[in-house]
């Protein structure tokens, strides 16, 4: 519990910073069943300039949500691996 | 409707432009060193915007016209990818940056051990996959010119010509900015700058062309959509497929295409840049697409049936009487086209010549020799001919397919063919275990699958394969028929070829990396591609090394040039404690030189050089213990204690430099009153004996004034030891009144050949006077004297047979750089050191009335001046570099 | 016959100096200025004197002389140094390696000349 003596604020920036960390890995996924989506739609309903709608609605949000991640891990990548928190991650991928 | 060479006036100006633009930037980075904006993240979006060529600008409305809204999968795949930055493209810039890659084939020959054949296969499959789809640019400028000269009413005009012109323009331009150096990181900022501009151009052009459309045609955002509503493509039917296929291939594609992988990760001066590419790049992607589908509707619905949807984008302004617009649109599309055409073949020529052109000539030549002749000259001549060889590759391809629908579907193919890349690279920066066999394995089952089902097929009915192999497979065995493997008909073909070559390309990979053992250095890659998070530096690879730093010196010289090399020497001296341009040749030293090297000719290459010269070293077993998953967490633990054992070691070579300094020293101080008396005694031995001689009488004339020639003469070598020693002493006390004055070096220099006179005769001076522009201010008679030390001792000291001394200026950031090389034997690295100490004549040779206080002179001038002078190593002969501060720092 | 004298020795104006002023007594002067090579040349031809420099361009006078007085036919030969440094313990360094006779530059002409008539016996 060597964990506990350790300021509780620091622990949970960089709590934080993971789970952002592990937002931005699922951005991807959100967007490709977004993409995928449309081939559920019923046959025959489903008009071009409705798709187009739909199709730009995902975009633009998927943009935004990598537009409000972007400055937080771009600058956390650099500060992460300063304070060995790259070791942890890594791993965490090298298993995936 | 403007006439046809207003508009080819327009291109010739546009590209001007280009032009200036590449240069200025060059210039610019060149000058300050960086520039802030020239690398912000704005230019590196910008700059992936390659990723839409011709192929998208005027394609994707064809495309639309003709599918609906499936021309949306080329955009959606890097969009998936970009927002998804953090998971795989974060890995492969660190990965890039990290082992100085140079291209998509190189990092996957560095990845499985720096395997020479994988870089040639990727290289070829690179080579096969995007030389029809430079075709593909160069047929769709030419067509964009036929539109608008039919349309000028059937001016008689030979569009093969344009063809031709367009590929020799973009070899120029591309070898030009492509190949101007050799830098250490392979960065091109004319090159990145100008596809910036066409970025804009390129967006703008659609935009307005958008706007024009829905607004000015169309009657406002709700008419338009009504009109797609009741136009012919109305119903969105989409290939489930096909949906999935296309945007799984564009999102391999954006990462293997050799020109995004260009950009995206050897052009990549920040990580940082990429967070904001991830939102950026994507939002330029939707707004290139977003009017794609209004302006097909409208194309279909106004112009007459059977017009070529692909040119609608030239065609709806043209029939609206809109030339201005067309003309930007025009010049949209050229610059989709050329900054395609020039990052791939940038990209591509890399290869080439870092994978084919430089093994070669390396196999050519006997192993274990040092490395010989320019290898810096050699590289660029591989690359430049490898620029306009794919040029001509790519125009040949254009005419020999005859245009037309078969050159258009080869942007897919083309997708398929790069994206046979990305099972091994994903492999290699993921799994530890994916071994070179196994990548070996993958990637030839893919390209041939690929070849078989899709390249050579597209390349035209009966073409390639005959009509018969098609139905019924070869020799009759229906079952490899190429778009119906196994039997299985009725697929698209696109998505025929993608399945079966990924199945069994992944399939293969992986089953060859679980079947076979990784060679050392294999393994030694994948722990730092997979790791790169974890390892801040390199496991060790090279040990014992029997290399001398000058050795290497002289090979990196060769490689990434002079002022490259010996900045990289100078900067690991220093991280050592050392001075000077020769640190001591540490593994580490090796392992960071080779990194270093590997950015200008790839990792396999620069392996194989260092190879030779650090004679057979190879991997060992606690090298590899090293790099193990045990090691990992001790090193964890050790990382403190090695940087605290990293100073003392420092300290302590420190010291150790010192020491053997202060001996030798010492033994030369003991010495000194001595060398001071025989200084002083030798020539008042001739001067006593001669003249005793003169006095007693008794010999001739002629012998009494060779006498008294005699005696002046050694008269004269004692006032010149005095002189320097008063010198000296004043200089070394500090009580030197300087004379600063703005004047240019050349005057200087040409004053002190003047003054040496006599003592550089038969010395052949080569200069170069324009470089010597450079205006200093500085005690222009000091620094004279130095000049004048220099070369009476190139004079007195290089013994070639015909001696010569180059004299060389350059500025070099704040400061000025003044080189003095002859062409002798130059001085041992263990003398090196000592040269600037007094008395330190290295032979009583040729001792051509010298005192050996000249180097400790001219030493303690350039200390007064601000600046200093050093012994350069490596060049062939004795060289000295004489460093100034451009301007002093305060008064002093 | 006249007597042999060889001359050690790399400065040439000082070779000249010697050669003259020993001539013109009567004396053959031969010299040599390289000091790898002199012990070599002194074994082929050994004169009736050698006058050797301290600082010769390949190796140190006092070398070349341990080096004589260590070979069988030359251990006797009269051997007069001649220094420019003038510090006492190169005096002593010349006299303990066996010098017959140890000279600081500059000398006099006369001094020299009755130092060579005294070793060889002219």
């Amino acid at each position: 519990m060597a964990r506990a003596t350790a300021p509780v604020f620091l622990a949970r920036v960089s709590y934080r910073r993971r789970r952002l960390a592990d937002a931005a890995r699922m951005v991807p996924v959100l967007g490709s069943i977004l993409f995928v989506l449309p081939l559920l739609w019923p046959e025959g309903e489903a008009g071009t300039a409705a798709g187009l709608i739909y199709i730009f609605a995902v975009w633009a949000l998927l943009i935004a949500i990598a537009r409000l991640l972007a400055p937080w891990l771009g600058r956390s990548g650099a500060a992460a691996e300063e304070l060995g928190e790259g070791r942890g991650e890594g791993r965490a991928e090298e298993g995936r | 409707m403007p006439p046809f060479n207003a508009l080819v006036a327009a291109a010739i100006a546009y590209v001007a432009f280009l032009f200036a633009v590449a240069f200025a930037a060059e210039r610019r980075a060149a000058r300050a060193g960086r520039s802030a904006w020239l690398r912000s993240p704005l230019v590196y979006t910008l700059s992936l915007s390659i990723y839409c060529t011709a192929w998208t600008f005027y394609g994707a409305v064809g495309y639309a016209a003709r599918s609906g809204l499936e021309y949306l999968t080329i955009y959606l795949g890097p969009t998936i990818v970009m927002t998804g930055w953090w998971l795989i493209l974060r890995k492969l810039v660190r990965v890039g940056r990290s082992q100085r890659i140079t291209s998509v084939a190189d990092l996957i020959s560095s990845r499985f051990g720096k395997s020479t054949p994988l870089g040639v296969l990727v290289t070829l499959l690179a080579v096969v996959g995007v030389t029809p789809y430079i075709a593909l640019q160069l047929q769709s400028i030419t067509l964009s010119f036929a539109v608008f000269a039919e349309n000028a009413g059937g001016e008689a005009m030979d569009l093969g010509g344009v063809a031709l012109w367009t590929a020799a323009g973009l070899a120029l331009f591309t070898v030009l900015f492509g190949t101007r150096n050799l830098d250490a990181n392979e960065r091109h900022h004319g090159i990145v700058m100008a596809i910036a501009v066409e970025a804009v151009v390129k967006l703008g052009a659609l935009m307005a062309l958008g706007i024009f459309v829905v607004w000015g045609i169309g009657g406002g955002l709700g008419a338009t959509l009504e009109a797609i509503d009741a136009s012919p493509i109305a119903e969105w039917q989409q290939d489930h497929g096909r949906w999935i296929g296309l945007t799984f291939l564009s999102a391999a594609a954006f990462l293997t295409l050799p020109r995004m992988f260009q950009v995206l990760v050897v052009e990549n001066a920040d990580e940082r840049h990429l967070a904001t590419a991830s939102w950026a790049f994507p939002a330029y992607l939707a707004a290139m697409s977003l009017f794609t589908v209004p302006i097909a509707v409208t194309g279909l619905a106004m112009l007459p049936e059977g017009s070529n949807p692909d040119m609608f984008v030239l065609t709806v302004p043209l029939a609206e009487q809109q030339y201005g617009l067309a003309t930007l649109s025009f010049l949209g599309g050229f610059s989709s086209a050329t900054s395609m055409v020039i990052v791939a073949t940038i990209a591509l020529s890399t290869m080439v010549s870092n994978h084919i052109a430089l093994p070669l000539w390396l196999s050519l030549r006997r192993p274990g020799a040092t490395v010989s002749g320019d290898v810096r000259a050699l590289v660029l001549v591989a690359r430049r001919l490898a620029i306009a060889g794919l040029l001509a590759l790519g125009y040949l391809y254009y005419r020999l397919s005859g245009g037309g629908e078969a050159l258009a579907a080869i942007g897919l193919i083309s997708f398929a063919g790069v994206a046979q890349v990305l099972p091994v690279m994903i492999g290699g920066l993921f799994w530890r275990g994916a071994t070179k066999v196994g990548a070996g394995a993958g990637l030839t089952a893919g390209f041939a699958l690929w070849l078989w089902t899709l390249f050579l097929p597209g390349l035209g009915t009966d073409a390639a394969i005959p009509l018969s192999v098609m139905e019924q497979g070869p020799f009759g065995l229906g079952w490899l028929r190429p778009q119906a493997l196994f039997g299985i008909e009725g697929i698209d073909p696109i998505l025929h070829c993608t399945l079966w070559s990924m199945l069994f390309n992944t399939g293969l990979f992986i089953l060859g990396s679980l079947l076979t053992f990784p060679q050392p250095v294999e393994r030694l890659q994948g722990a730092q591609f997979v790791n790169v998070f974890e390892h801040a530096a390199g496991a060790t690879t090279w040990r014992q090394s029997a290399a001398q730093a000058e050795d290497l010196l002289i090979m990196a010289q060769r490689i990434v040039g002079a002022a490259e090399a010996q900045a990289i020497f100078q900067g690991a001296a220093a991280a050592q404690g050392k001075a000077g341009y020769l640190p001591d040749v540490t593994p580490e030293f090796i392992q960071a030189l080779e990194r270093e090297l590997s950015g200008s000719v790839g990792a396999a290459t620069a392996h194989a050089m260092m190879g030779q010269m650090t004679e057979g070293v190879s991997v060992s077993v606690e090298d590899l213990m090293a790099v193990a998953d045990e090691a990992a967490q001790i090193m964890e633990y050790s990382a403190r204690l090695e940087a605290k054992s990293d100073e003392l070691e420092r300290t302590a070579r420190a010291l150790r430099d010192a020491n053997a300094k202060l001996t030798s020293l010492s033994a030369q101080k003991d010495a000194f009153l001595g060398q001071i008396s025989h200084e002083l005694r030798t020539p008042m031995t001739s001067i006593r004996s001669f003249s005793e001689i003169l006095r007693e009488g008794g010999v001739g004339p002629e012998v009494q004034s060779r006498y008294a020639a005699i005696i002046s003469e050694e008269a004269e070598r004692l006032t010149r030891l005095l002189d320097d020693l008063l010198d000296l002493s004043v200089l070394e006390n500090g009580q030197v009144v300087l004379n600063r004055a703005e004047a240019p070096l050349r005057r200087t220099i040409e004053r002190a050949l003047g003054a040496a006179g006599s003592r550089a005769e038969g010395l052949r001076i080569l200069r170069r006077p324009g470089e010597e522009d450079i205006r200093v201010m500085t005690d222009h008679d000091r620094l004279a004297q130095v000049f004048i030390n220099l070369i009476a001792n190139a004079g007195k000291y290089c013994d070639s047979a015909r001696p010569e001394l180059r004299i060389e200026a350059r500025r070099a950031g704040e400061a000025v750089l003044i080189d003095f090389i002859d062409n002798g034997t130059g001085i041992a690295p263990e003398h090196a050191g000592l040269i600037f100490e007094k008395f330190s004549r290295l032979s009583d040779h040729a001792r051509a009335g010298g005192a050996g206080l000249g180097l400790a002179i001219c030493r303690e001038i350039m200390e007064r001046l601000g600046g200093q002078i050093a012994y350069l190593p490596g060049q062939g002969g004795a060289a000295f570099r004489v460093t100034l501060p451009a301007r002093p720092l305060g008064g002093a | 016959m006249a007597k042999r004298v060889l001359l050690i020795e790399d400065e040439p104006n000082i070779i000249e100096a010697i050669s003259f002023i020993l001539t013109r007594d009567g004396w053959t002067v031969h010299t040599h200025s390289d000091g790898e090579t002199a012990a070599e040349r002194v074994r082929a031809h050994p004169p009736d004197l050698l006058i050797l420099d301290v600082m010769l361009p390949g190796r140190s006078g006092f070398d070349i002389l341990r080096d004589l007085r260590a070979g069988e036919g030359t251990a006797a030969l009269p051997v007069m140094m001649l220094t420019a440094r003038g510090q006492t313990k190169d005096r002593e360094m010349a006299m303990r390696l066996g010098a017959t006779h140890f000279m600081t530059k500059p000398f006099s002409n006369a001094e020299i000349l009755a130092h060579v008539r005294d070793l060889a016996g002219g």
